[in-house]
């Protein structure tokens, strides 16, 4: 991949061999699943009224430990309170985290990928700011899927994951790491500092 | 057909509210995945606070596990928690004089 850029007349360019684009897209679409695997698709409500406002949602933290990371507690120590706040706030939090997975996958489609065939040409996506947002937000929401995934709970962990003896795990470390790196790209490119 | 019946109202003065009740705080707490950059990007970014004031944030809640990174009212912090969430920061909110 060549790193994030800023052109001249304003966007943010990057290139990604197709094998990544795929990566990227897929981690964020399994992401996308996961939050509707909660929530359904918002046909299927039991509740349309609210459902359209956002709020009706479970009071609940889910049992995945994933899920438990991406739609955290807003209250520590109060288990009456977290519930309340849940269930006005995760759906509308479920659809702006799955927003921000489709607006990325879209950009990288319209950069040339074909979800469906690898190809062999290079994806370049063009990114203006409501894209940027969500690619951040997003490239955030897969490293953090990953990292419950591979028990990274400290700093060392990060490291120690890379030695571990299934090879599936350093793969995915790999990933983990490289994504680190995308998102760091994209950041100085935006923020100049 | 109805509608509202007039009423007669004071503005009330939303900074003196705020300060007579305890007030809430919005904590970031640290976690080995989010970058540096990128916490300090949402610092400036969403609060809109200086490079400075955000990387001393940021430096906070990494070398302390949390820092309260602002204060106000309940439903204010709410707001500001539920887009920690959203950038994937993990926040909570809590009164100001919990222990």
């Amino acid at each position: 991949m060549k790193s994030f850029a800023r052109r001249r007349r304003g966007g943010i360019t990057a290139t990604f061999e197709p094998a990544e684009a795929h990566v990227l897209a897929s981690l964020a679409g399994q992401v996308v699943e996961l939050l509707r695997d909660r929530h359904g698709t918002e046909e299927s409500s039991a509740d349309p009224l609210g459902s359209a406002i956002g709020i009706g949602g479970p009071s609940l933290p889910p049992d995945d430990p994933v899920l438990r990371r991406l739609l955290p507690d807003a209250y520590r120590d109060d288990d009456e309170d977290a519930a309340e706040f849940r269930r006005f706030t995760e759906k509308s939090l479920t659809s702006a985290k799955v927003a921000n997975a489709e607006r990325l996958i879209a950009t990288l489609v319209d950069g040339g990928l074909d979800p469906d065939d690898e190809g062999a040409d290079e994806v370049e996506v063009e990114l203006g700011d409501a894209d940027v947002q969500a690619w951040l937000r997003s490239l955030t929401d897969v490293r953090l899927s990953l990292a419950v995934r591979l028990g990274i709970e400290t700093d060392e962990d990060t490291e120690h994951v890379h030695h571990r003896e299934d090879e599936g795990v350093r793969a995915m470390a790999d990933v983990y790491d490289w994504l680190g790196w995308v998102q760091e790209s994209l950041i100085a490119a935006v923020d100049p500092t | 057909m109805t509608q509202a019946a007039p009423v007669e109202t004071e503005e009330p003065d939303v900074q003196d509210v705020t300060e007579l009740q305890s007030p809430w705080v919005t904590i970031v707490w640290n976690d080995p995945v989010n970058l540096m950059s990128y916490v300090t990007f949402v610092f400036r970014n969403y609060f809109c606070y200086t490079e400075e004031k955000a990387t001393e944030l940021m430096l906070a809640v990494h070398h302390d596990g949390k820092a309260v990174v602002s204060s106000g009212s309940r439903e204010e912090m709410e707001r500001h928690v539920q887009a920690m969430h959203e950038y994937g920061l993990w926040a909570t909110l809590q009164r100001s004089d919990a222990p």
